[in-house]
């Protein structure tokens, strides 16, 4: 399809709204729970009747602070409220309250990783705090069903430059994002149930003979998983091109069009081409006083920034020797990570605790839904358990056991192995008969190691297998591999 | 009177506004716009160049509220002023365009 002279950036930039993690609404006292009767957590304010006054929740403009703070924005010493008009009918008052002119946070930008272990920065225009709408359902039949549990929610909403040039750093950048704000405890950032929604805008630069022809931006919306996300703009690239081949239409010759996602499908629908830009009205919040972040506020609020899942991950691969992969794994949430660097501390081997936690503990702690911090497993019980497989007393998959049980029921690493009878006989006599047993039952496999032959290797470990096996599995192999070599070495005439 | 506030614009904001206007009342709200529009304008006269922009008319900021949980209305409370109201959900017309709100 693509013409043999047409090469293509594909250029994206991100809005997103977030829902923070505060226990009651922006502007009122109503609770921000999920899943409950629709119009059970709703007030005169939140239905926006005459005469009510919204009060501004301060733990939500804290939140929104502290993340323009971690996306190292420039945050705004003053900062007020202004009304965005908009007729529709999971908006009550008929305007949201927003920040236009002011926005909390501007000119920040955010570290994503790339494939190949770099970083890259994307630019992060503003970031702003406002309220959510309510939920409109319109497969109800001949009208449209609302419920305004939801209207009045705290919503930080980010904006992106267009410096994402592919399905994967979109993606990369929603994620990272989501592990930031799960790091500072301002949301949940759970994709399904709404606490994050990406619209990303898109369009391609395309050049063909020298010549840049930009595609027209499109917008989508109803993306509801980092999937849907990356695989929306990896279709719409496609989409574009194809659309440009065909009609050659550019950015001047056409307004922004609004798609939606079908997951089912994995297509994008038009929902609306924008005969205007919306005409939002912005004017200045009557109901609302603004806010002043004075210099003391903002360092109270810079002291609870911790350090960001990134910089963590890339000084976990530093400091502790692990694998991108595993320092991945460990840092995407703040309790696991959290919990490494404690066992840390205490002296325990970094590749070995990580097997333990990313392995036994994150599918125990997805299995009881909690995060790792809150198994009955301390970082010293697991640092002590970690000692003991190093030290020889128990074999990895003993170990494993005893996390296990410690992780659910709590108990101490040294008691269990003995009640289980866990511990590796470490008797050196007990060995010696046994090896001498495999090496008399044997003579094919020693003779291939002797003669030092081609099947040397796999022959000395076939024989360590069969002491083990005599062993009942419960035998420290170091010590086997040790005494094995000696009788080896001694039938080979060496020393 | 020149007409600072052209029939056109008076009938697109009563279109963003959902008002429904008479041709009559177009005209006649054109020319009052308009003279408040020139009213106001002598303010420009002013030189402002040293003063900062008012964000509100109030002398203060910071009005907080701890994020505390209070009782909301009950499902009936608050759908009792509807016009029409099912299962627990306020009824209105079907609604074409796909906003999606915020």
């Amino acid at each position: 399809m693509m013409k043999m002279s047409d090469s293509y950036t594909i250029v994206v930039g991100l809005e997103i709204h977030i829902h923070l993690a505060t226990r009651s609404k922006m502007f009122c006292s109503c609770e921000l729970v999920y899943g409950q009767p629709p119009n059970t957590r709703v007030c005169p304010v939140c239905l926006g009747m005459p005469g009510t006054l919204p009060v501004m929740n301060k733990t939500a403009v804290e939140y929104a602070v502290l993340t323009a703070m971690a996306l190292r924005c420039q945050i705004a010493p003053l900062t007020k409220w202004d009304r965005k008009s908009y007729y529709y009918p999971d908006l009550p008052k008929n305007y949201q309250i927003s920040q236009y002119d002011l926005p909390i946070g501007s000119s920040g930008y955010i570290e994503i990783s790339q494939e190949d272990g770099g970083t890259k920065k994307i630019r992060i225009r503003r970031a702003h705090l406002e309220e959510d709408a309510g939920k409109n359902i319109h497969d109800a039949g001949g009208y449209t069903a609302v419920d305004l549990n939801r209207a009045g929610a705290p919503l930080l909403e980010i904006v992106t430059e267009p410096d994402m040039n592919s399905p994967v750093e979109v993606r990369a950048l929603a994620e990272e994002l989501r592990r930031i704000v799960r790091f500072l405890g301002v949301s949940e950032g759970d994709m399904q149930k709404g606490h994050m929604r990406f619209e990303p805008n898109i369009n391609l630069h395309i050049q063909r003979n020298g010549q840049v022809f930009k595609t027209p931006i499109t917008e989508v919306k109803n993306l509801n998983s980092f999937r849907a996300l990356e695989r929306s703009i990896a279709y719409e690239a496609r989409r574009q091109y194809e659309e440009f081949l065909e009609i050659g239409r550019t950015l001047q010759m056409g307004n922004k069009k609004t798609f939606g996602w079908d997951d089912e499908q994995e297509i994008t629908v038009l929902q609306r081409e924008k005969e205007e830009a919306h005409d939002y009205r912005y004017f200045p919040e009557p109901d609302l006083v603004p806010v002043r972040l004075t210099p003391e506020w903002l360092a109270e609020i810079e002291s609870r920034l911790c350090e960001l899942p990134l910089a963590m991950e890339r000084r976990f691969q530093r400091e502790y020797g692990l694998s991108r992969y595993d320092a991945g794994v460990l840092t995407a949430e703040r309790a696991t990570a959290e919990f490494f660097e404690q066992t840390m501390r205490l002296g325990a081997e970094p590749k070995r605790v990580c097997n333990f936690l990313t392995q036994a503990g994150l599918k125990i702690a997805n299995e009881l839904s909690v995060p790792i911090d809150r198994l009955r497993i301390t970082p010293e019980t697991l640092a002590k358990l970690a000692q003991m497989v190093e030290s020889g007393l128990v074999s990895t998959t003993a170990a494993n056991l005893v996390f296990e049980q410690i992780a659910r029921e709590g108990g101490e690493p040294e008691v269990i192995v003995r009640e289980k009878n866990l511990l590796q006989s470490s008797d050196g006599g007990q060995i010696e008969v046994l090896a001498e047993a495999v090496i008399a039952e044997q003579p094919q496999a020693v003779r291939d190691v002797v003669e030092e032959n081609k099947k040397a290797k796999k022959a000395l470990g076939f024989l360590m297998g069969q002491i083990i096996q005599k062993a009942g599995g419960q035998v420290n192999p170091k010590l086997v591999s040790q005494i094995l070599q000696q009788k080896l070495n001694a039938l080979k005439g060496k020393p | 009177m020149a007409g600072k506030i052209d029939e056109l614009l008076v009938r697109r904001v009563a279109q963003l506004a959902r008002l429904e206007l008479s041709d009559q009342e177009i005209v006649q709200f054109s020319m009052q716009l308009s003279a408040i529009v020139n009213y106001i304008e002598k303010l420009n006269e002013l030189n402002t160049d040293e003063v900062e922009p008012l964000a509100h008319c109030l002398p203060i900021c910071n009005v907080f509220r701890s994020d505390e949980v209070l009782p909301s209305l009950t499902q009936e409370r608050a759908l009792a002023n509807a016009p029409d109201a099912e299962n627990g959900y306020f009824k209105v017309p079907k609604v074409l365009e796909n906003g999606g709100g915020a």
